[in-house]
């Protein structure tokens, strides 16, 4: 055996939060023991983007790999008896078929290396090619690399999709003595994480991307903006800045160069308006994040009132990978007017939830039932896909075969956004769910301007009146027009875009809407103040599955006899709706 | 536990020498401000108004915006949290999962909304939005500790743990 062996653990999220520093430490404890140290490499990477809770892969001298999930420390033992001393893998604990159907649909450009190196080792980064991306960028001219990433056709990630090139190109062509280079990693829609694990996965990345715009700009500073709440990204930054600085790919002299740059974390405090550019270089200068009126654009005027570059984590991790392969290569990828790939956090009712890397031009379909494995309970039919978060929209699943291209979901009134997409089934109740971003929005809005502090407002108290069974008919028409009102007339991206959870919701799902004002009827079984916990007859097959999930005793049931409810011992608490497959419960 | 009172006061010294290092690291100027409330937040716990007139001193901002950036982001308080911290995920993957039901389980039985501690000081509720853990939605922090696919009995029963072995 001439090259070792080597033993991934993957320490994400949902990793830590499963034992992985258990499973770490009983394999290096067990590796010991059997004099096998030296021949085989225990390495911490980051997330691979799905829940497994911990999962290990080993790959064995000879290059093959196999990979455990579920893995608990008292099975490592047998894994190292079997697998690594007597070359014999134990199948029982090998992924299964979910797993390899979560990343056969997946082309995996940005989270190539996440999930794959140790996040934490400089090296691991250049051995995959790392930082040749900046060296190849040094020797071309700015103007060069500009148009390089323009004709690649890459647009921004962090929802707006602006092509990342002309931003870079309005930047360079800025006169001025300082300029800045910003990334955002804010990534404030409360169902989207992909930033986070390219962060806490392949920080490197990120710090290249950001030193080629640097570079291409004109730029001698960059700042990463990056969310509290990341506080293990922040580390990681942390410890990448400062090994990259001592390799000297970011500092003074760039790799003997005459080019010099340095990166600087700042923290963010916890407001999702921050995420917007102007406010969040208001945050960056010490002040509450509070948005301006552009123009002018950062780009003209920015951070401490120089031209400024923003760009989102997933944009810039896109960088190295087109200086490296070519403009042509990435633009052969996607659609006509949408290029390369798009990370999407896919979470919800389907049964498969993590991170997907799909090319653009995709379907939404492919994405559910492909590597999503379709809806989470057979049953339950699949309603809508929510997609942007609080500035998005929802999709039906009639409209499931709409591409992923910026102008395609636009259309449908979703819009690609940041990645969040959250898969609804019939369980789910859209006005709950329209109630659920605007209070997000209400909450979030900073108070500058009336119609997003007012207006927000306004539409939420109607939303509350609705799910609570005292909507009236013409709260419809009050939704509609006061929504087109604070798109029209907000300030900022936030009031902009914040009433499409609502416009969207109506434009579908109307009839869901009417349901709770006309008829005081939740259809999908939510909103509490409008179920009534009686048994639809005509719907329940007998199974007794509420009669087993009732805390408090209220559902009576015998095998071959309906379940029937007793109002007085009923706290309410939808346990049996929720173990309802047959929505039989009202 | 009773601490005597020098040991308090050279630990509250070694706080406050953070926070002074944190400003000196900027050059004690105005955009070092929230660098610096994350620095009091970190080794105090939260941010009280004597160590908001300090800052406002040192940084030569008015204590009126220095109070105007400690409400504004969510992530700053001015009381301090209980004994042990319970935050409930309010992302969309965990509020579809059923956050809500857990909040309101919470609410009911300790008397506390979001963002409050209750009277004895032993338990703090606070809500989070999204943790990156969607997968296993709804997540629930326990003192720091992620748990995944949470329901409002596992949590009560959780907090009860807590609070039992402590009284
Ligand atoms: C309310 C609001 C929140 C935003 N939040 C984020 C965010 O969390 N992350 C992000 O990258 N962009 C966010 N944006 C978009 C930024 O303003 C900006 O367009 C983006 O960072 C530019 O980078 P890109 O061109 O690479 O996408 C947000 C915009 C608005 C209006
Ligand atoms: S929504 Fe709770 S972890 Fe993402």
């Amino acid at each position: 055996m001439k090259e070792n062996g080597k033993i991934l653990v993957c320490t994400g999220t949902s990793g830590i939060s499963a034992g992985a520093e258990e499973v770490i430490k009983s394999i290096t404890n067990e590796l010991a023991n059997k004099n096998l140290l030296d021949k085989w490499q225990v390495i911490k990477v980051g997330d691979r983007g799905l829940f497994r809770d911990v999962l290990i892969d080993i790959i064995t001298p000879q290059g093959s790999r196999f990979t455990y999930e579920y893995i608990k420390p008292s099975d490592v033992s047998k894994i190292i008896e079997k697998h690594i001393i007597n070359d014999v893998p134990i199948d029982k604990l090998l992924a299964g078929k979910d797993y390899n159907q979560f990343f056969k649909g997946q082309t995996r450009i940005v989270l190539s290396n996440c999930g794959e190196i140790s996040p934490e080792n400089i090296d691991e980064y250049i051995e995959r090619g790392g930082y040749t991306s900046l060296q190849k960028a040094l020797k071309s001219n700015p103007a060069e690399l500009i148009d390089e990433v323009q004709r690649s056709g890459l647009r921004g990630r962090g929802g707006a999709g602006f092509s990342t090139g002309l931003k870079w190109r309005f930047c360079y062509e800025a006169q001025s003595d300082e300029k800045y280079v910003i990334c955002n990693a804010d990534e404030g829609d409360p169902g989207a994480f992909m930033d986070r694990s390219i962060l806490e996965g392949d920080p490197h990345a990120v710090l290249e991307g950001m030193a080629i715009a640097g570079y291409a700009i004109g730029s001698k500073e960059g700042y990463i903006y990056c969310r509290a709440e990341y506080p293990h990204a922040i580390k990681r930054l942390n410890a990448a800045i400062s090994s990259a600085r001592k390799r000297g790919f970011i500092g003074n002299n760039i790799m003997g160069s005459t080019f010099s740059f340095d990166i600087t974390i700042v923290k963010g405090a916890g407001a999702f308006v921050c995420g917007e550019e102007t406010a969040l270089i208001s945050s960056i200068e010490g002040k509450r994040g509070m948005p301006k009126i552009r123009p002018p654009y950062p780009a003209q005027k920015g951070l401490w009132g120089k031209p400024t570059l923003i760009n989102n984590v997933e944009t810039l991790a896109n960088i190295r990978h087109i200086i490296k392969n070519g403009a042509n290569w990435f633009a052969s990828i996607g659609t006509e007017k949408s290029k390369g790939t798009k990370v999407f956090a896919l979470a919800g009712k389907v049964k498969n939830t993590g991170l997907v890397e799909i090319p653009m031009g995709t379907t939404i379909r492919e994405i559910i039932y492909g590597p999503g494995g379709g809806p989470a309970r057979k049953k339950i039919s699949l309603k809508a896909v929510q997609m942007g978060g609080p500035s998005g929209g929802c999709l039906p699943a009639g409209l499931f075969d709409t591409l992923v291209d910026y102008e395609a979901i636009s259309k449908t009134g979703a819009i690609v956004g940041s990645g969040g997409m959250i898969v609804m089934d019939e369980k789910t109740c859209m006005v709950d769910i329209a109630k659920f971003f605007l209070q997000f929005t209400v909450s979030e809005s900073c108070g500058k301007c009336l119609p997003c502090r007012v207006g927000l407002k306004r539409m939420f108290e109607v939303l509350i009146e609705i799910t609570e069974g005292r909507g009236k008919n013409e709260h419809l028409s009050f939704l509609i027009k006061m929504g087109n009102t604070i798109k029209s007339a907000s300030l900022c991206g936030l009031g902009n875009t914040a009433p499409n959870p609502v416009l969207s919701t109506l434009k579908y799902f109307q009839d869901e809407y009417l349901a709770h004002i006309l008829e005081k009827r939740c259809p999908a079984g939510v909103c509490t103040n409008l179920l009534s916990f009686e048994v639809l007859e005509d719907k329940c097959i007998k199974c007794g599955k509420c009669y087993k999930a009732c805390p408090s005793g209220a559902v009576q049931w015998k095998k071959g006899y309906h379940a029937k409810i007793n109002k007085d011992l009923c706290i309410k608490c939808k346990a049996c709706i929720g173990a309802c497959d047959y929505m039989a419960i009202k | 536990m009773f601490k005597d009172n020098s040991q308090t006061m050279k630990q509250q010294d070694k706080r406050l020498r953070i926070v002074e290092q944190t400003m000196r690291k900027h050059g004690s100027e105005p955009h070092a401000l929230i660098e610096t409330l994350h620095a009091v937040q970190e080794s105090y716990g939260f941010i009280d108004q004597e160590m908001m007139e300090y800052v406002a001193d040192k940084l030569g901002v008015p204590l009126s915006k220095v109070y105007g950036v400690v409400t504004f982001y969510h992530f700053f308080t001015l009381k301090p949290q209980g004994e042990h911290v319970c935050v409930v995920c309010t992302g969309t993957a965990c509020y579809i999962g059923g956050a809500k039901a857990i909040i309101d389980e919470i609410t009911k039985s300790y008397e506390i909304m979001q963002g409050e501690t209750t009277k004895d000081n032993k338990l703090s509720l606070v809500t989070a939005r999204c943790l990156g853990a969607c997968g296993i939605a709804p997540a629930v922090v326990y003192d720091g500790e992620v748990a995944g696919k949470q329901n409002a009995q596992a949590v009560i029963q959780r907090i009860g743990g807590w609070l039992k072995n402590e009284s």
